[in-house]
């Protein structure tokens, strides 16, 4: 702060720009008052940032985490898959059962599939498991799965590649691997792989980016060949199933269920399911994020009370020089708003600086996330949740002033004596 | 121009048999009784009398800062209270910050403004349509001028209660009321603040409503009212 000197030297200012200088708002004055008990200011508005973020946070995850199933779920390239009944597709699982209990259905369910008009294209799939004893210490199980170069590549459009690209010959001994498959097993393309308990070798054309689907675990290579060599010819485990845009996949999948022997792997059930698993989870989070909303708000109405009783012989003298109830009521709320919007500003600014590590966090409390950004934050949901904290803030404001505009000036000049 | 003389301008204030009761449990405490009282335009008055005789009560009445139990009051020719009708809070307000200044024993000063911000507190509130005052005058006129952007905790005691009394004059008041003003202070500043307020009433025609202690600070005045009992005793 200057001095008197610098005041006088304001005196030479034009008069309208004096007249504004020589003017002090309501706001000023309330933004003031915060200013006198700092500690207090900044404790109130960290916890008020701490329930910001949470609240961001969740809002974001709300978002984000349908999207991102969304489109985990669309990257499967297939609506519908079809497997034989008791068929692990699952990778993990094969790996669990070692391989055994694999089940397959005959091509001749191709032509009872295609009858149907929803359908666009399938893609049909074969399973093995391989045990392989040179992976890892003791040995290991690697997961084959043989795949239509006609038909898979375009359906999964969205898989990329690090190294070289798919196989074209559908009879080719080619595989493409999974990008874990490839650390795994250390190979490139162009380097060979093994199958020593069948005497086979493929050679590398492809190793896939990593996608985090379970594709980066998988060794894929021509169903014909596959077939061939494990002596399945007309046997596939599984079929992808790509189901035309407008169409009603409920009503394909009500008819796929009349088929016999085979088992319904609908996407949009395997959605709802780990959405009502999800849901479970939201109602926890929620749930905390309303408590850490209730003890920020009774902490801004703790503070704001607290500075009101403190100066309860000053808002008398306030009003003793005319200030209106309306006018304190008004002082005290912009005060209680201050409070909001600087702690739910730096809420917003942590959880976007934070999103990442909220996304790890999420990660480890949900039982299953897809691969997508999990915290969907943006500039509009930033918007609405600081109006929500402004609400909150307004709304815990309103005894603290109400008590504040109730102040006679007389109570401040009777209790002088003390 | 002798205060005195009252310009012809007439009557600044006017009671009729104002009367103040508290009720304290059963007891009934009559503060102040039947006080009849006309104040002059630029008159300067000092209330004295025992501590207990009802100064503050009669000059809060007089302020409009509370509410008479009977009598009647006259404010520049207005009524504002007549018999027992109270008036709102609003009301009160209303005639306040149009009629008077106040100051008291404390200044309540806010810590965090700076002096001039202090004086221009009322403005955030209420700013007179005709003619504001121009506060550098008003801080030059206290020997503030110098003082502006100083926070109060900077302040001695007596430079406070100037710059309460600034705050004060910013909405050009036409009664000044100032109960036990110098109450916090010692001989040397109480002399500084009687000769601001003397120096109000006569170059500024300012009407003043001192209540004090101080027979010295009493003596400024050129009427004095001596309470007893909530009556006027001469
Ligand atoms: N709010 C109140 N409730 C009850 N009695 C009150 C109240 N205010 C004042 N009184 C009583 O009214 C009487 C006059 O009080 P008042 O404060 O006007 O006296 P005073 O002359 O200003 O005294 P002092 O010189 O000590 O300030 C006293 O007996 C006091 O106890
Ligand atoms: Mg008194």
């Amino acid at each position: 702060m200057g001095t008197g000197s610098k005041f006088s030297g304001m005196w030479h200012l034009p008069f309208s720009l004096r007249e504004l200088m020589m003017k002090i708002s309501v706001y000023q004055v309330a933004y003031k008052n915060l200013l006198r008990k700092k500690t207090r200011t900044a404790l109130t508005i960290l916890g008020i940032g701490l329930s910001a973020w949470v609240l961001t946070s969740l809002f974001g995850f709300n978002r984000g985490y349908e999207s991102a199933l969304n489109k985990d779920i669309d990257n499967m390239g297939f609506q519908v898959l079809l497997t034989a009944k008791g068929c692990p597709y699952e990778a993990a699982t094969l790996m669990l059962k070692g391989g055994t209990g694999l089940r397959y259905m005959s091509e001749s369910v191709f032509a009872d599939i295609l009858k149907n008009e929803e359908v666009e294209q399938i893609t049909p799939m074969l399973m093995q498991a391989v045990f392989d004893p040179n992976k890892g210490e003791s040995g290991g199980i690697s997961a084959y799965l043989g795949i239509d170069p006609a038909t898979f590549p375009a359906m999964k459009s969205f898989l990329e590649f690090r190294q070289g690209g798919w196989f074209r010959d559908p009879e080719s001994r080619e595989a493409v691997m999974g990008y874990e498959a490839a650390e795994l097993e250390q190979r490139e393309v162009g380097d060979a792989i093994l199958i020593p308990e069948m005497n086979l070798e493929f050679t590398v054309v492809g190793v896939l980016a990593r996608s985090g689907t379970q594709d980066d675990g998988t060794i894929f290579v021509p169903i014909r060949t596959l077939q061939r060599d494990f002596g399945q010819e007309g046997n596939v485990t599984a079929v992808g199933i790509k189901v035309k845009k407008e169409a009603n996949i409920a009503l394909l999948e009500n008819k796929l269920y009349d088929l016999p022997d085979v088992q319904v792997v609908s996407m949009a059930q395997v959605k709802t399911t780990i959405m009502s698993l999800v849901s479970t989870a939201k109602v926890m989070v929620f749930s905390i994020a309303l408590i850490a909303i209730l003890i920020a708000m009774l902490g801004v109405i703790n503070t704001i009370l607290m500075s009101v009783f403190e100066r309860f012989q000053e808002i008398g003298i306030i009003k003793s020089m005319g200030a209106m109830p309306w006018d304190v009521f008004r002082m005290i709320w912009t005060e209680t708003v201050i409070l909001c919007l600087l702690g739910g500003g730096l809420g917003i600014a942590v959880s976007f600086g934070l999103a990442k590590a909220t996304d790890l966090l999420i990660r480890r409390l949900l039982p299953y996330t897809p691969t997508g950004s999990l915290v969907a934050i943006d500039g509009r949901l930033a918007l609405t949740t600081l109006g929500l904290i402004l609400v909150i803030g307004l709304l815990s404001g309103i005894y603290p002033a109400w008590r504040a505009a109730r102040v006679r000036p007389l109570e401040s000049i009777r209790s002088e004596g003390d | 121009m002798g205060p005195g003389q009252a310009k012809a301008n007439g009557i600044a204030l006017e009671a009729r048999d104002l009367r103040k009761v508290y009720h304290r449990g059963s007891e009934d405490i009559v503060a102040v009784d039947g006080v009849s009282l006309t104040i002059l335009r630029g008159e300067f008055i000092s209330f004295v009398g025992p501590s207990g005789s009802g100064k503050t009560t009669l000059i809060n009445l007089l302020g409009c800062l509370d509410n008479a139990t009977s009598g009647s009051l006259k404010i520049g020719g207005r009524t504002v209270f007549d018999g027992r009708k109270s008036l709102s809070e609003g009301e009160l307000t209303k005639i306040r910050r149009q009629v008077f200044g106040y100051i008291f024993q404390k200044f309540y000063l806010v810590p965090t403004l700076t002096v001039i911000e202090n004086v221009l507190l009322p403005y955030a509130f209420y700013k007179k349509a005709e003619a504001p005052a121009d506060p550098m005058d008003i801080l030059r006129f206290l020997g503030l001028d110098n003082r502006a952007s100083h926070r109060p905790s900077e302040l001695s005691g007596g430079e406070m209660q100037r710059v309460a009394i600034a705050r004060a004059l910013i909405n050009k008041p036409e009664i000044l009321l100032a109960d036990e003003p110098t109450g916090n202070l010692d001989t040397k500043r109480s002399e500084e603040i009687g000769g601001v307020l003397r120096r109000l009433n006569e170059s500024e025609g300012l009407t003043v409503l001192l209540v004090t202690h101080n027979p010295s600070l009493a003596r400024i005045a050129r009427r004095t009212v001596v309470l007893r009992d909530g009556k006027i005793a001469d």
